[in-house]
This record gives C-alpha cells, structure tokens and sequence, in this order.
C-alpha cells in the first residue's frame, strides 16, 4: 500500500507521500471514519497483486518491481475504484493536518506553500503587494484600501 | 472599560419556557431570518422559542480542520440521516442523492457561508415587468420593491455588521447610508480583476461581505486566516446569527434558543389557526411546544417540506397549500466559472474567499437572445489545500504521479477562480416534494427534489463561462481553463418555495410574509423569493426577514395577532 501511494505522490527533489506518512494517515481512517472502505482495500490489493503478476510474471509482488514497472501496473488500474480511494486518501493524508498522521513535518504544505499561521495581514500576494508600492506612501488604492 | 478598569461583560442567563407555555412565537429554525426573528421579536417584548434541529455550537468548536469538515456533516445536514431523492422531471424515478445542502446549528447556514452579501437591484423585483413573460414560466414580479426593501438592507447591514464600500458600483441601486464598516483589504485576485476591468471597459467593485473589517459592537475583527467558506469562524468576526443576532436576542431574557429540537409538523385548531409545534428531541422523543403565532424560517427547502408533512383534514394538501404553491418554483441559483493561472505568488488562501466582483452583466440583455444575468466574482474557490488538490488543476494535468506533484507545487499559489452566479427561472415543474417511499432517520418522508435547468439557464451559464475567460485573458493568465456547464443537480442556495404574492390563489405569503392561508403563521427564509435574482440570497433574506418582524410587531400591537404584547 505505501508503494502505490509513494507513487500518486513521489519523492523527488521532496519529499513525497511515503516520507509524509500517508501510509499511516490511511490505516487510520479505514479504522475511523471510512471503516466501511476496508473491503475496497483488501480487494483492491489482491487484484493489484494479479495485475503484478499478470504483467511480471517473475516479480513476487508490487512493492519489489522498480518504479517504472510500478508506474505500468498502476496505469493498467488506473480507473479501479480502489485506485481512485487510495489516490484520494493519499491527496487527503499529504495535504490534512498532521496530527492525521500523513503530512508529517508538514511536508505536503511547504511543498506547495499553504502557511498553518491562521492569522494574515495585507499584503497577502505578489499582486496587491506591487500595488501598494506602486501607489506609494499613500496606500490607498481605487477604493481606499489596497 | 469603565472608570479605567476592564469589566468582564455581564453574563445573561437565556430565557428557559416550559412547553405547555403558551409562547408568543416559535421561530423554525437558527439561520439568517432565524436570527433575525429570534431579535427583533425578543427585543419587542414578546417571548419566542427558537428551535434548531442542529446542535448549538461555539467559537471554540470550530477548527481549522479541512478533513474533518470533508468527511462530518459538522455543520451542515447530514445525508446519512437526511437523505433526499433526486430527478430531473417527474416522469422520471428519484434516487438517493445528496441534492440539497444547508446549514444545521444554531446560526444555519450563516455559520459556514462565504458571507459575501450583496443587495438584490431595482430590477431585481420587476423583471417580468421589464422584460415581458417568458413561456412555460412562473416569471413575475415581487409584491414588493426595493425602495421598500432598502431601509430594511440598511438595517440589516447595522445590525448584523457589513463591510463594503456603498456607491462604488455604478450598477447598485440607491442607498440611505453606507456600510457600517469598510471594505476589507484588496487581494491579488482583486487587483488582477480591476486590471481585467481596466482593459475591457468594465467595472471591478468591491464585495460586500458580512465579516468585520473593523471591531464592531464588542466583536473582534477579521485575522484573514482564510477558513471562511465551509468552517465557522473562530474568532466571531464573520457576522453569522450565531455570532450577531443571537447573543443580542438572548440577551433580553425573553428567547430561548432551543437546539437538537427536530420540528416534525405544525399544528392546526378547528378554526385553522397555528397553536404551537411538535417536535422530536435530542432523544427523539416527541414535545409539543404551544405558541401563540409561528414564524417558519427552515430555509427552502425544509420550510416547504414541513408545511406538506404538516397536514390535517382541514389542511388536506399541506399547512398554508390551498395554492398548491408550496414547494414549488424551486431555484437553485446558476453558477458556471473558470479558472487562470497566474506568474506571481498570490497567496489566495489567505483572507476572505475574494475582494472584487463584476457586475457589467447582471441585467438581462434581450441582444443576448435568453433571459439571465449574473455577476462574476473572484474567488480563491477551495476549501484548503486538499480541496485544491483535488479540484484546483487544469483539466490536461495527470492525477498523479511526479506530474501531479509539480503541479501541486507550482500552481497552488498561483491559481484564482471566477465565479459567476447567475440567474435561474422560477418553474413549477422545479420542486420539493415528499417522498413516497424514502424516510428518514426520524420516520418523516425524505425530501425529494424535482430539477432541471431552464434552457435559458443553461445559456446564461455558457455565457457566463466565456466571460470569465475573457476577464482572466484580460487580467494576463498564464493559461485559463473551464470546466465543461453542466446541468444544476443540487444546490445551498435555496429559493422560491412559499413564493410570495398579492394574490392567495397563485402564492403562498403575502407581501409581508404572513400565510393566505393562515392568519397566524409567516414563512420567512429564501422560500419566499419570487425571482432568483443573482443568487446570492441572504442579504436580502435579512431585509425580508427585518421587515416582516417590523410587520407583525407593528400587527400584534395592533391587535391582529394575539400576543401577550398586543392591544
């Protein structure tokens, strides 16, 4: 299961799903609040491991074939329900708050920049920041405030 | 502070009434025109009972949680217990659908909303006179108009804390005061979108929302941490019922705000007339809580289901339904949009959901060649980075993979929405009805909901995508993209239901809410609007609701509601 959702997200340059934890975000929510989803899982699994096999013959299972190979298989079960729940929950487990168990370290923020400070002033962005510089010591903007 | 010293506000114990107290008023439900009622009638001097099928939630419970509020129905209904059934006509069967969404704790839907609020328009209210009738339709005009509307959008504003910048937009219909607060501070969005305006001859205004720009009446200001569309605020500063009105209405003594309280039915006397409510408690156990007059505020889509469970041999085709109106000219809003991604970081999750909106295209346009009009506002348009993830990406971006992951990196920060929500035509043939077979969790008959967009409203949308791109070419997206319109299967935004009139025969309340049918009965929520406007309905939810309290007031003391105030 960590081998597909290291997948859906890689580490490349950054850290991807596997180093978030997504695994362990998983395995808490099939035991919470998606308990009934464990059944997609465990057949999901086997029919990833047919897949494996149908495609690798000589491969054991799907965590020992190199990425590439993963890749392949993966593509060939793409449009499973169990490849749409595991890509879902790994998207959910790298972004959720940490104390989910996935996005450790916060790594799926920093990767994307999302700030957990919950408290911002202006300037918020490039944009409405430029503009402000560009309206000088004034500040004030086509409605007063920028 | 007083004399110099920091004085702990007063603690107000809330008004406690026995249910075999004959109340003044029940109010039905927490939301917009909940609030409102539960208020101005409090302050009035009359005893009220508020009941709120949600429980009664604090700043405290809402969190920055994105995952919890995806997977709970922590502040809206919960389809598990509440399903609806959906089709699109009526020759088709319903199925199980998650079709309606709405808030359900103390507050409604105004603790999780956006809270842009704008004012419906002049036109707004005599479109069928503008523009002619339109076939197979229940287009027509409201029996009220804005110039009578407009001090009760004022009062709305102060009372519940608005921030916005009366007057800018050339296309807002006259005000007698501005906001209490101004607007709050412009985003990237907001400065791309006034670019936009710049080169195409339009006019980029500021939205109003309800959320404080500034501390207001003891309440704190915005800290623009960017969880206002689908969580409660933490801090008080988005001015729903719960955080506004409420605490004002407790504070008199005279309202109990009574949550987990499931009204199943509205009950009759011989003589036709309201004498109080059943309801299921918290431990479903059935109360019947006796009141002089009700006041229904469930929004709507629960408004008009409760009034067709609420049936009796004198009231065979449901409570207030000797039109047969009830339940239907259901109007969902039309929302189409599109999506651009820009050079520079704009940091979009931060603060309210958007700053700028376009109003050149509200009215209608006979040379457009379809009824529809609408406005276009910019939005962050997510509801965190899981949200964006999942939903954010241009179409041609792999959904996983090394891809993805860049894609996620790169375009987060980058990405704005419009959103343009538009116009949908009042049908009779658009409705909620009950269920003949589903239940839920209670024993009631589920909702079921009869929709399909008007091909007119099908227009509007397609012209409303186009629009926008050509506003996020203008405004120098780096790429823009739209999802493909697709036909309205569900909806928050709820109108039209117990639509108002001057004539018994063709609507459901009168022009200040009161029910033709019963004398001691108002329906006060989205239920009542007539035409869809531009589908954001709570601003003019609040006017409705400000001025059919100042309405029955003005009737009980009167003497034509009975109420322990009146003559």
């Amino acid at each position: 299961m960590e081998s597909v959702a290291a997948q859906i997200i890689p580490a490349d340059d950054t850290p991807g799903a596997r180093e978030a934890g997504c695994l362990y975000f998983i395995d808490r929510v099939l035991s919470t609040f998606d308990r009934e989803r464990q059944a997609v899982y465990s057949q999901g699994l086997e029919s990833l491991q047919a897949k494996t096999r149908e495609l690798f013959p000589a491969a054991g299972k799907f965590s020992g074939l190199t990425s590439p190979q993963q890749i392949q298989v993966l593509k060939a079960i793409e449009r499973t329900p169990f490849f749409a729940q595991i890509r879902l929950h790994t998207i959910a487990g790298f972004f959720a708050n940490p104390e989910y168990g996935g996005n450790q370290e916060k790594i799926g923020w920093k990767l994307i920049g999302f700030e957990d400070k919950f408290q911002f002033a202006p300037p918020f962005g490039y944009y409405d920041a430029n503009e402000k510089r560009a309206a000088g010591s004034t500040e004030k903007g086509e409605y007063g405030e920028v | 502070m007083k004399n110099g010293r920091l004085e702990a506000p007063k603690k107000v114990s809330m008004a406690k009434f026995k249910p075999k107290t004959q109340v003044d008023f029940v109010v039905i439900g927490a939301g917009a025109a909940g609030g409102v009622m539960a208020l101005e009638l409090s302050r009035a001097g009359f005893q009220v009972v508020v009941l709120e099928q949600g429980p009664y939630l604090r700043e405290a419970d809402f969190q920055y949680d994105e995952l919890k509020i995806r997977e709970t129905s922590a502040l809206v209904n919960d389809h598990a217990v509440q399903p609806n059934t959906f089709r699109q006509t009526e020759k088709d069967k319903a199925v199980l659908a998650p079709a309606i969404s709405y808030g359900r704790c103390v507050g409604g839907g105004t603790v999780h909303y956006t809270a842009t609020h704008w004012r419906h328009h002049e036109i707004d209210f005599v479109e069928r006179t503008r523009w002619g009738p339109i076939a197979g339709t229940g287009f027509a005009d409201w029996p009220v108009n804005y110039a009578e509307l407009e001090p009760y959008y004022t009062k709305a504003e102060w009372e519940v804390g608005y921030s916005g910048l009366g007057g800018a937009s050339p296309f807002e219909s006259p005000r007698s005061k501005p906001y209490p607060l101004p607007p709050m501070p412009n985003k990237s969005s907001g400065v791309l979108m006034e670019r936009a305006a710049r080169k195409l001859g339009l006019h980029a205004v500021p939205i109003p929302v309800a959320i404080l720009s500034q501390p207001y009446r003891g309440r704190s200001a915005c800290i623009h941490c960017g969880f206002c569309e689908w969580f409660g605020c933490k801090v008080g500063a988005k001015s729903s019922s719960l955080a506004s009105l409420i605490p004002a209405a407790e504070k008199t003594g005279r309202c109990e705000i009574r949550p987990n309280s499931y009204v199943r039915e509205i009950s009759t006397d011989k003589s036709g007339k309201v004498t109080g409510v059943v309801y299921f408690d918290s431990s479903k156990k059935e109360v019947f809580q006796r009141a002089k007059a009700v006041v229904l505020c469930a929004n709507g889509a629960e408004s008009p289901r409760l009034l067709l469970l609420s049936k009796s041999s004198l009231f065979p085709n449901g409570l207030a339904n000797s039109s047969g109106a009830v339940g239907k000219y259901l109007m969902l809003g039309g929302n189409a949009g599109a999506r651009g991604l820009f050079e520079y970081a704009m940091n979009e999750f931060k603060s309210v959901q958007g700053t700028r909106a376009i109003e050149d295209f509200y009215d209608s346009d006979p040379k457009r060649g379809f009824y529809g009009g609408g406005r276009i506002d910019c939005r962050w348009g997510f509801m965190g980075p899981i949200g964006f993830a999942l939903q954010g990406l241009p179409p041609d971006t792999p959904g996983w993979g090394s891809d993805f992951k860049k894609a996620c990196k790169e375009n987060f920060n980058r990405t704005l929405t419009l959103l343009a929500y538009c116009t949908s035509l009042p049908l009779e043939t658009n409705n909620i009805t009950l269920d003949p077979d589903v239940k839920d969790a209670w024993g009631l008959a589920a909702m079921r909901v009869t929709y399909m967009d008007h091909p007119d409203g099908m227009k509007t949308k397609k012209f409303f995508v186009e629009r926008a791109l050509e506003i996020l070419d203008a405004a120098g997206a780096a790429r823009k993209w739209a999802q493909p319109v697709t036909e309205t299967k569900s909806g928050g935004h709820l109108m039209g239901t117990c639509r108002m009139g001057n004539d018994p025969k063709t609507s459901v309340v009168d022009r200040f809410n009161r029910a033709h049918d019963v004398p001691n009965l108002f329906v006060v929520d989205g239920s009542s609007f007539v035409t869809s406007g531009r589908n954001h309905p709570t601003c003019t939810i609040h006017a409705l609701a400000f001025r059919a309290a100042d309405n029955i007031i003005r009737m009980s003391k009167n003497g034509s509601i009975k109420t322990s105030v009146g003559a």
